[in-house]
């Protein structure tokens, strides 16, 4: 049985106030709080371990550095992957992004064709936008239906002997569709093409595997999964990442360096150029641990509970439309009340505590298609509970009240 | 006409009246209500002030000496917002909207709301509204 009460005493953050109001967090689709064991380990490493990593022959340089690739072998374990070297640290999701998208530079050419979908992040076209500018490739785009799934038929016309590379998020940070992922990477794989997955919101909400899963990319943040910022993972299978040149030069990616010619280092260091944030690498494993100790399955469906009801009692609401309604869905809540602005809303509720997210969501081409200018978006943790839910959904309510 | 500093500070005493935050925010609603409408015509891209997470269009036109201000929003608030910037600079000189200092944001309680950090806009309202006057001063 989940003790909420219990998990909620380990985010100090959830004691403190807003406003005049006990704080109620539903931005967690933008980053998600951090428990006191995460605080405790970035601190403990400044104060007790900190040097810097691979290099030194020292005492505390070979203490970081153990710790430093703990972290690497949990997240390995974490996500199934095979090899440790198959984990690469970034600086988060985007940053995975960047550094497979610049390395595709180079081995797309023109004719070759990139397929993303309507309802990527950002972060998830733009790099793709720059890489076809450079190499020449023609960018194509999943179109997605009314209820905010991919259109699955439109996909299959898209794949070719063309596609190189498929781009797509496994949860869309606007709307919370589950794509279906496992079709995707087994349809791109028979055409010969390679997939990337941005998990940024899943990561933390749906159990993964990677050697089931047979994704060639799979990227994630740590901050939105109870870790630091300025984390992030691009897993990527071995012989795939062989492949990919580097994205970055700089110390502890080469093998050796001449004037004549450098060779870079053995994966994972190829792509980790220059000191990372050691600190936040080291405390992500606590926050991975407080993930496995609850387990990623327990958590979905607590989520799950909670987005049932979050779900049920906006409808109450006269005037609400939802936006994303598709059967599978992850912890994400869009939605806009008729006549009124999501900004007003957010400004309204705020001021009664209520961190909740309004505006484009960095998915412009979604909010396009819907025709909107932007939703208002309640995004769930672990920590959330229906009294929360009440809280905001009256919070909406007074809001209405005073915009109408 | 009252200067900018006048109107200021008859804004101050009029928030100054308001018990709490939401008579504060009504308020603002209802001078976003009563804003005079803009021409449609003026209702363009290139009005759109940027750095507002609503769409916010601002028409300055120059007579007799004065800068007179119109704009709209799809938010109420940005209106709000908007329409309070309008009632201390409009029909005012250039030379006075350039150099006018807006000190009244910070005394009538709605900081955090109209901080310059926040999503709000208010910061490209006031320097598209200066641009404007220093545009029309040269």
């Amino acid at each position: 049985m989940l003790d909420i009460n219990k998990i909620r005493a380990q985010f100090p953050i959830l004691n403190r106030n807003v406003n005049g109001k006990d704080l109620v967090y539903f931005d967690n689709g933008a980053t998600t709080q951090k428990p006191q064991s995460v605080i405790d380990a970035e601190a403990n490493y400044y104060t007790n371990e900190n040097s810097n990593v691979h290099r030194g022959v020292h005492f505390l340089s070979g203490l970081a550095t153990d710790k430093f690739e703990e972290t690497r072998n949990t997240i390995k374990d974490f996500i199934g992957a095979k090899k440790n070297h198959e984990i690469i640290f970034t600086k988060g999701t985007t940053d995975s992004i960047n550094l497979v998208a610049n390395g595709f530079r180079t081995l797309l050419k023109s004719g070759n064709e990139v397929i993303v979908s309507e309802l990527e992040h950002h972060s998830n076209i733009v790099p793709w936008q720059m890489c076809c500018e450079v190499s020449g490739a023609t960018l194509k785009v999943i179109p997605i239906l009314d209820n905010g799934d991919l259109n699955m038929v439109e996909f299959e016309k898209l794949l070719t002997e063309n596609t190189k590379l498929i781009a797509v998020s496994h949860v869309s940070n606007a709307l919370g569709t589950i794509n279906p992922i496992e079709e995707i990477i087994e349809k791109a794989h028979k055409v010969g093409s390679q997939v990337l997955i941005d998990g940024a919101q899943a990561a933390s909400h749906i159990p993964l595997n990677m050697q089931e899963l047979n994704a060639d990319f799979y990227c994630f943040s740590a901050h939105k999964m109870y870790g630091p910022t300025a984390v992030g993972i691009l897993y990527g299978k071995k012989e795939v990442l062989n492949n990919l040149p580097p994205y970055q030069g700089g110390g502890e990616m080469i093998k050796k360096v001449s004037f004549n010619g450098t060779t870079y280092a053995e994966l994972p260091y190829k792509f980790e150029a220059g000191t990372p944030n050691i600190a936040g690498v080291i405390a992500f494993k606590s926050a991975i641990d407080f993930i496995t100790n609850l387990g990623v399955e327990t958590i979905a469906k607590y989520e799950d509970e909670l987005l049932q009801y979050v779900t049920s009692e906006i409808l109450k609401i006269e005037g609400v439309k939802i936006y994303g309604t598709a059967k599978n869905k992850s912890a994400i809540l869009s939605f806009n009340i008729e006549g009124l602005h999501p900004y007003d809303i957010g400004m309204i509720v705020d001021k009664m505590g209520i961190a909740i997210r309004t505006g484009h969501h960095c998915a412009q081409p979604i909010m396009e298609k819907f025709n909107i200018p932007g939703t208002v978006r309640i995004s769930l943790a672990i920590y959330n509970t229906k009294e929360e839910i009440d809280l905001c959904i009256n919070a909406i309510k007074k809001a209405k009240l005073m915009l109408s | 006409m009252s200067t900018i500093q006048e109107i200021q500070e008859e804004i101050i005493e009029d928030f100054a009246m308001f018990d709490d935050w939401i008579q504060k925010y009504e308020y603002l609603i209802d001078l976003g209500k009563e804003l005079s409408p803009i021409d449609e015509k003026y209702k363009t891209e290139d009005n759109l002030i940027r750095g507002c997470q609503s769409r916010v269009w601002l028409h300055a036109e120059h007579t007799d000496g004065k800068i007179i201000y119109t704009a709209d929003s799809d938010a109420i608030m940005s209106k709000g917002i908007v329409a309070i910037l309008i009632n201390v600079l409009s029909g005012q000189a250039p030379s006075e909207i350039a150099t006018a200092k807006l000190d009244f944001i910070n005394k009538i309680g709605l900081k955090e709301q109209l901080s310059p950090t926040r999503a709000n806009g208010l910061v490209s309202m006031i320097k598209q509204m200066k641009l404007y006057a220093l545009a029309f001063n040269n």
